[in-house]
């Protein structure tokens, strides 16, 4: 608590010296920025960055060490844990994070890690399926994308997944619900302004799931897509659907080159 | 809500009436656009600043600020940087282009992301509670306008 409070003191100073969009502009963002491809860390305030940092403090992390555990505990009528037949998560799992989602031949549609683990636990371990941003799903999600920590975002659009990637695109772009707006009039033509008390990002993916301060939990990406379609005054979709597989891809891709960041922080 | 009510009043009234002709549903007042610009007053009726400034500030409802910095409202939190800062608006736009810029920026700036505040109709997937429902009504719009009207260099 002391040491946020300096921070916080710190963040005063240094607005009281300089207008905040001047700041922006001169600070070097290292690997959280891609030519003109920001992750939502750079739009974070200094003490939001400093808590996803340290993974001591980082609260995401506790989903991570959730799904580590769950990695090992067999379930389902097979007896089967994940570990059963995916051995060493840091080896088997490595590029799952940055490659996520992908078009998956055996079934013919495009799959993101959630819906992944849903069909391994229902076709392999003959257990349950799990809610979509339930604890389990969460942590298992964190604790496998976390396997790709730091590596840049490297999704394919072309062969089956390229019809996705156009529909995803055209979600992207679309206005809807009573205020009419898409996607891109927030994240591409007004990333980086402040709406309100909040600093507009460009909506990248390669944090999810993201602790929200807000939320006081991880959620899933597309937890976000339906708090930003209900804000629009739209109707949203419901987790793991087409729709929002095809817009996970787009927004993935928009962000090729950023490193997997998850368990991110954000407000 | 007095107003609201009224309002879901005709629209139930009119689904009676006209159940196949869905164009009748519409919340939205008509109006005519000349020279990008609404002339006449959606109610017939003149603006009331002080209602107007009310709805302005209401998150739920102008929520103006969340978009745009007003110096003489210095008082209030948080004003955005999407649009464009709505000092001295009044002198820069007559009456008529600020009511259509309310009613639906859209007619006249096609990729802006400002919401059209009298609109119904010709949205995509909006939400149940707020489906053939307009952001403000006829007279709140009105209202607005003679708030904002007061903005002069």
């Amino acid at each position: 608590m002391k040491r946020k409070a300096l921070v916080l003191a710190g963040v005063g100073a240094a607005a009281l010296a300089v207008p905040s969009v001047m700041t922006f502009a001169a600070e070097d963002f290292g690997k959280y920025q891609v030519g003109d491809t920001r992750s939502g860390y750079t739009f974070a305030k200094v003490e939001t960055r400093a808590i996803q940092d340290d993974d001591f403090e980082n609260p995401g992390m506790l989903w991570v060490e959730h799904g580590e555990e769950v990695w090992e505990t067999v379930d389902g009528k097979a007896g089967k844990s994940c570990k059963s037949c995916h051995a060493d998560a840091s080896d088997t799992m490595k590029n799952v994070g940055s490659t996520y989602p992908v078009f998956a031949k055996d079934i013919g549609k495009l799959e993101n890690v959630e819906n992944r683990i849903n069909r391994c636990r229902t076709d392999n371990m003959k257990a349950k399926p799990w809610k979509y941003d339930s604890r389990d799903m969460l942590g298992v999600v964190s604790y496998v994308k976390r396997q790709s920590f730091g590596q840049p975002m490297n999704v394919k659009i072309d062969g089956g997944a390229a019809s996705w990637f156009k529909k995803g695109e055209e979600f992207y772009n679309q206005r809807r619900g009573q205020l009419d707006m898409a996607c891109k009039h927030c994240h591409v033509d007004n990333a980086g302004n402040m709406i309100r008390a909040n600093t507009l990002s460009q909506g990248q993916g390669n944090g999810f799931p993201t602790y929200r301060l807000k939320w006081q939990k991880p959620g899933s990406l597309h937890r976000r897509f339906r708090g930003c379609n209900k804000q629009v005054r739209a109707k949203p979709y419901k987790t793991g659907t087409d729709e929002y597989l095809a817009l996970e891809l787009y927004v993935m891709w928009r962000g090729q080159g950023l490193p997997v960041e998850t368990p991110a922080v954000r407000n | 809500m007095n107003t609201r009510r009224i309002a879901l009043g005709g629209i139930a009234l009119a689904g009676l009436v006209a159940f196949a002709a869905s164009a009748t549903l519409s919340g939205a007042a008509e109006y005519k656009v000349e020279d990008e610009a609404i002339k006449a007053s959606l109610t017939g009726k003149a603006g009331d600043a002080g209602n107007g400034k009310k709805v302005f500030l209401n998150r739920k409802k102008g929520n103006c600020l969340a978009c745009h910095v007003v110096a003489s409202l210095k008082d209030q939190p948080f004003h955005g940087q999407v649009g464009p800062p709505l000092d001295g608006t009044a002198s820069r736009w007559k009456e008529g282009e600020l009511r259509l810029r309310i009613v639906n920026s859209k007619i006249v700036n096609k990729d802006t992301i400002m919401p059209a505040f009298h609109r119904a109709e010709g949205l995509h997937r909006v939400l149940k509670k707020f489906k053939g429902k307009t952001v403000l009504s006829a007279q709140e719009v009105e209202d607005v306008l003679a708030y904002v009207m007061t903005m002069k260099e």
